[in-house]
């Protein structure tokens, strides 16, 4: 285990994403990946740039990466947990070369698949995702260390001029929100809320 | 025009700039010119499910793209199809370059491709095979219309007998 992973302090999902969402001034995107990262996130109060994932496992990345090229002047964030993002790591090596400078991506890392029963992760083992992303190329890559670093690499998520990604190892509680299940209103209240919905009258 | 011009024109008349795609024989004097135009933004996938979440992202944030692949590419999105493309109504383009007929000479390939068309229905995805080069630009830009303003995806598969299919298929028998 890398020394920086070994580092890592142990933090709780639902604080982060909290503590997250406030520092999010700017009407910044954020595309959750599905299951307890998501139900975090609307536990942590709904806005109208969530986008909230029902399945596509692991495309998380990729639909903000969209979200980023589209609107380049927009701060967007990811959050993925580790079992997502090792369905599809290829989207790093993708976001590695497109080098959106307003995409963050936030790993939460408890080593489990934590809503199918708990079982182990590749991260549970030796696969450290820090170091797999800085292998694809995205060079500001970071173990968060603590809640103060947590808040220390938001705040200046633009300033290396890059992609950043942050992987926080975190423990097992489960997510604390109760999901949105209707994919049309989710889809429509994230257009309404990044400026793109028709404006038509029926229109969410 | 050639095909690949007529699609480029197409999917410029409709304002489809993302152009996300995982490279194919077939599909490069496509994909080259995207790379060549400044008008398109062009986005190289690791995986075709990826490239469809490019597309499905770039939409909702007001940029239109399509994700482009072969059929064997395709037996890969089906879980960005049915759970995010078609529940969240994404009008995302699928250019698809056809593989497993007409002298394929991979097994793996004609069996895959005959996962393609039963899965589009199953799923209820419009699709045409562009075969022809007299009605290739009417059916791309009325497909391509009527995905947006249904907010539908949709589903274009090039035949060989538009391409000319994988140049590989020609060659001597063997």
């Amino acid at each position: 285990m890398s020394t920086e992973r070994s580092l890592a302090k142990t933090l709780n999902r639902m604080a982060l994403t909290r503590r997250l969402v406030q520092r999010l001034t700017h009407e910044e995107a954020v595309v959750a990946g599905l299951g307890n990262t998501n139900f975090d996130l609307i536990a942590a109060g709904h806005r109208p740039q969530n986008f909230y994932m029902l399945g596509s496992m692991g495309l998380a990345c990729p639909i903000a990466l969209g979200v980023a090229l589209a609107q380049p002047n927009r701060g967007v964030i990811a959050l993925e947990g580790d079992g997502s993002i090792l369905m599809g790591l290829g989207c790093l090596t993708t976001i590695a070369n497109v080098k959106p400078r307003n995409l963050t991506v936030i790993i939460w890392d408890n080593g489990i698949y934590q809503i199918t029963g708990k079982q182990p992760t590749a991260t549970a083992g030796v696969t450290d995702i820090v170091a797999v992303a800085r292998g694809t190329g995205i060079a500001h890559s970071e173990w968060v260390r603590d809640e103060t670093h947590f808040d220390a690499l938001i705040d200046r998520r633009f300033e290396d001029g890059g992609p950043l990604l942050l992987a926080a190892k975190i423990d097992d509680q489960p997510g604390q929100g109760q999901p949105l299940r209707d994919p049309v209103l989710i889809r429509a209240g994230f257009m309404k809320g990044l400026g793109t919905s028709r404006n038509g009258a029926l229109d969410a | 025009m050639t095909w690949f011009e007529i699609i480029l024109a197409a999917l410029k008349d409709n304002e489809v700039r993302l152009f996300a795609y995982v490279p194919d024989n077939i599909l490069t004097p496509l994909v080259e010119g995207a790379a060549a135009d400044t008008y398109f933004v062009s986005v190289g996938a690791a995986r075709e499910d990826e490239a469809v979440g490019t597309v499905a992202g770039a939409y909702m944030a007001g940029l239109r793209g399509a994700a482009l692949m072969q059929t064997s590419g395709f037996a890969l999105i089906g879980n960005a199809l049915g759970s995010l493309v078609v529940p969240y109504q994404i009008p995302a383009i699928l250019i698809i370059s056809e593989r497993g007929t007409m002298g394929e000479f991979n097994i793996g390939q004609t069996l895959v491709a005959r996962t393609m068309r039963p899965t589009l229905e199953a799923l209820g995805v419009m699709y045409h095979t562009l075969a022809d080069l007299a009605t290739l630009r009417f059916i791309l830009d009325r497909s391509i219309k009527q995905a947006f303003t249904t907010r539908a995806p949709v589903a274009l598969i090039l035949s060989p007998l538009l391409t000319g299919g994988n140049p590989a298929s020609s060659g001597q028998l063997i």
